[in-house]
């Protein structure tokens, strides 16, 4: 049945089959092919002794080498806590005033509360804390809730408007809920308008002061200057936490918009929290 | 030419072969060949400018993406691989196909169907969240029925051949055949919430069910993007070489290597995580082992030119496939190079691993399933020739400018990525935050959108030239190599 040729160009036997025109050729497997292969096996031969690999009748070989992916993560784990645990200990310790004070320890700080930042923060409040819309900018010396080392570091430890006993909390009423009427809300914002030279009605200005008098500056001010004892925004400088055009202002003093912070202290550690307080601190506008 | 006394003897007593069901794979494949790349292209466009996910549900890149995948794995190259397999089984065994042209075209418009109701629910959001698997129950369903009714034509064809031995390339789709029937029923084991409704929960949980699904995934990898092409490969490289195959017994030996070993090598896609350790070692090593294997069918492609290497100067057809021989060894070499653990450390989970799976989807089964349609369209309408090699040589060097922009844009920043997130400053802490690393890589991104759009480019020059060869439009042009190489010509 077979009918074995020679090859022309190399000289090889064929194996005697054809199909559809096409022949093989009987060469021998190349030998480097054959002893890489051998090679290989001998590396996964010499792999599996060593290292945890066939199942048995109720476990597995655990290999001569008794390392596995969870060990290999307790040591690395074990080696990086004592490295830190110097800097864990005074950080525990001291005050981020203290902290803040110590070039050492500031150093430290800096370098993890910027990768802090980066995972945890910059979603929201931007990398370096450039702030979006809704997101106060952290860059700034114009601080809600306060600039100062100890009032940061409350205001990331617990939360703004957060799921937790201490969060720092405020909720500016609902004005068009049957309490201003929409023209009265219209003067208001005219008012808040000539803060910033904005207004064009002297007399909306007029009548918009007195209700800010009665109802706006108990939180924000006389003159709109803010008031951190409530989060209350200035209303007075160029910043605006949900836009400052008058369709926005309107908005919010008819159904304000009140912006949550998650209470980090369910998520980072003591020493992480006054890290990225230090570091926010120090983003600009650091009091 | 020395070689011609071994090829081509005619086969006189040719039965009947259904070649116009070919013809409808064909049309097929370069459809949804252009579908599936331009969905590609899209997202990777995406990928650097979200602005063109487009707020809207259905544009998303999640629901695009296994559009794309799946759009080019199971509908370009299971499109080429049926027809293909169809077309190479009844000349390999002088046997016209079993079933005949009503099991044939049952299978073609089975799987057709198959593909649109996959597509549509991705858009939808219907998926069972399983990658490669992520239709739902009833399309499953559908597909094992239609794959049944492949395997009995393809197998019953076999049974009744008139050649006495089974060409290699049929042991190879047979394998890609039976394996992917396997893999598939029992990776989608799943219960309907409700026999009305697209949802259904997997019956494998946890590990296991993430063990069942990458050693689902990587022989996807290996039997239909793998076993299966080597079967096209070891049919139309030799006939369109015109030399014999290289060495049979490498054939066997390989062959069967890479069948038994290829079916462990799955849990290298879950290094470092919670498979077992000793799952672990055994998906290493036998991707090590791997290698030689994989490699034997490079060198049975390749060597099969040795005495007609002169022929790749005037023949970009021969050209395509070879080069996709290239691309095959070079990342059936990178794969067990990166299920090496310390290697995967670095790799895992960045985009060295879409530059691998392009280097293979690109290179390999795409380039050699261009080779395998300017084979078949002058073949199957009946036409001299094709309309232009000129124009096939022009697709042949946008797409391999393509392919390289793609895979060396993704080795760079899927390395850099890798190297980002593991280093620490001196004090301990992670130097990069991963929104540094995602800025990094944007230059890339276009980079890689940028090739991918050459890759399209190329499929439209290549429908264009197989339109024209349809009709049986020739056109007036220079004989390729007529300018360098005036007495190479054929």
């Amino acid at each position: 049945m077979a009918n074995i040729e020679i090859d022309e160009v190399s000289g090889t036997p064929t194996t005697g089959h054809e199909w559809d025109g096409i022949k093989e050729l009987d060469t021998p497997m190349p030998r480097w092919w054959v002893w890489t292969f051998y090679a290989c096996i001998l590396f996964s031969v010499i792999w599996w002794v060593l290292f945890p690999s066939w199942p048995t009748l109720s476990d597995h070989w655990k290999g001569v080498i008794k390392t596995t992916d969870r060990t290999e993560l307790v040591d690395d784990l074990a080696v990086r806590e004592t490295e830190r645990a110097r800097w864990v200990e005074k950080f525990s310790a001291l005050s981020v005033t203290e902290i803040a004070q110590d070039n050492e320890l500031l150093n430290y700080a800096m370098a993890g509360g910027k990768v802090i930042f980066a995972d945890n923060c910059a979603p929201c409040h931007g990398s370096q804390g450039s702030g979006s819309t809704n997101y106060p900018v952290l860059a700034d010396d114009d601080w809600l809730w306060g600039g100062s080392l100890e009032e940061i570091e409350t205001t990331v430890r617990f939360g703004i408007r957060a799921n937790h006993e201490e969060t720092r909390t405020s909720e500016m009423p609902v004005f068009g809920a049957d309490y201003l009427t929409k023209e009265q809300i219209a003067d208001v914002a005219e008012y808040v308008l000539s803060f910033s030279k904005r207004a064009e009605d002297k007399a909306a200005e007029e009548r918009g002061e007195e209700v800010f008098a009665t109802d706006c500056a108990s939180c924000h001010g006389e003159h709109g200057e803010g008031g951190r004892d409530f989060g209350a925004p200035k209303l007075n400088d160029g910043i605006w936490l949900y836009g400052g055009e008058r369709a926005d202002i309107v908005r919010q003093i008819t159904t304000p918009h009140l912006s949550v912070m998650p209470t980090w202290a369910a998520r980072l550690d003591d020493v992480s929290i006054k890290q990225v307080a230090i570091y926010v601190h120090s983003l600009g506008g650091g009091e | 030419m020395t070689s011609a006394s071994l090829a081509h003897s005619a086969t006189p007593d040719a039965p009947n072969y259904y070649d116009d069901l070919i013809k409808l794979f064909v049309i097929a494949a370069a459809f949804w060949g252009l579908a599936g790349f331009l969905a590609g292209d899209y997202i990777a466009w995406q990928l650097a400018f979200p602005a063109l996910n487009l707020d809207l549900e259905w544009t998303t890149f999640g629901r695009l993406r296994p559009l794309h995948t799946s759009a080019v794995i199971f509908a370009f190259g299971g499109n080429i691989l049926l027809g293909s397999s169809f077309y190479v089984v009844q000349r390999t065994c002088r046997a016209s196909l079993f079933g005949g042209a009503g099991l044939g075209t049952f299978i073609f418009w089975g799987y057709q169907a198959f593909i649109v109701l996959a597509a549509t629910g991705y858009l939808l959001g219907i998926s069972q969240g399983k990658e490669y698997a992520e239709p739902e129950w009833y399309v499953d369903l559908w597909l094992t029925i239609v794959w049944v009714a492949y395997l009995v034509a393809f197998a019953g064809t076999i049974i009744k051949r008139k050649e006495p031995h089974i060409y290699v390339a049929n042991w190879f789709y047979l394998a890609f055949i039976i394996t992917i029937a396997m893999l598939h029923l029992v990776n989608n084991a799943s219960v309907p919430v409700s026999l009305s409704g697209t949802k259904s929960y997997i019956v494998w949980a946890g590990v296991q069910d993430a063990m069942t699904q990458w050693w689902y995934g990587h022989n996807a990898v290996g039997f239909f993007l793998t076993a299966g092409f080597l079967g096209m490969m070891y049919y139309f490289v030799p006939k369109q070489a015109d030399r014999p195959v290289y060495s049979y017994r490498l054939s066997v030996i390989h062959f069967w290597a890479l069948s038994f070993l290829y079916i462990w090598a799955g849990p290298h896609h879950l290094h470092y995580t919670a498979l077992p350790d000793w799952v672990q070692t055994l998906g290493m090593t036998f991707s090590v082992m791997l290698w030689m294997p994989s490699w034997g069918g490079m060198i049975n492609g390749l060597m099969t030119l040795s005495g007609a290497w002169h022929k790749l100067r005037t023949d970009p057809v021969l050209r395509f496939m070879v080069a996709s021989v290239g691309f095959y060894g070079m990342s059936t070499f990178e794969g067990p190079l990166m299920s090496v653990k310390v290697v995967n450390s670095l790799s895992h989970y960045t985009d060295w691993t879409i530059g691998h799976v392009h280097s293979g989807a690109l290179g390999w089964n795409a380039l050699i399933s261009f080779g395998v349609l300017y084979f078949l369209v002058p073949k199957l309408w009946k036409r001299e020739r094709l309309y232009s090699l000129r124009l096939v040589n022009m697709h042949f060097w946008i797409s391999t400018i393509g392919i390289v922009l793609y895979i060396t844009a993704m080795w760079v920043s899927g390395i850099m990525q890798g190297l980002m997130w593991r280093t620490y400053d001196s004090l301990g802490f992670l130097q990069y935050s991963f929104i540094e690393t995602v800025e990094a890589m944007h230059p890339y991104y276009i980079i890689r959108a940028i090739g991918g759009l050459l890759f399209v480019i190329g499929a439209l020059i290549m429908i264009y030239n197989l339109y024209k060869t349809a009709k049986g439009d020739l056109r007036d042009e220079a004989p390729m190599g007529a300018n360098t190489a005036p007495l190479a010509a054929r």
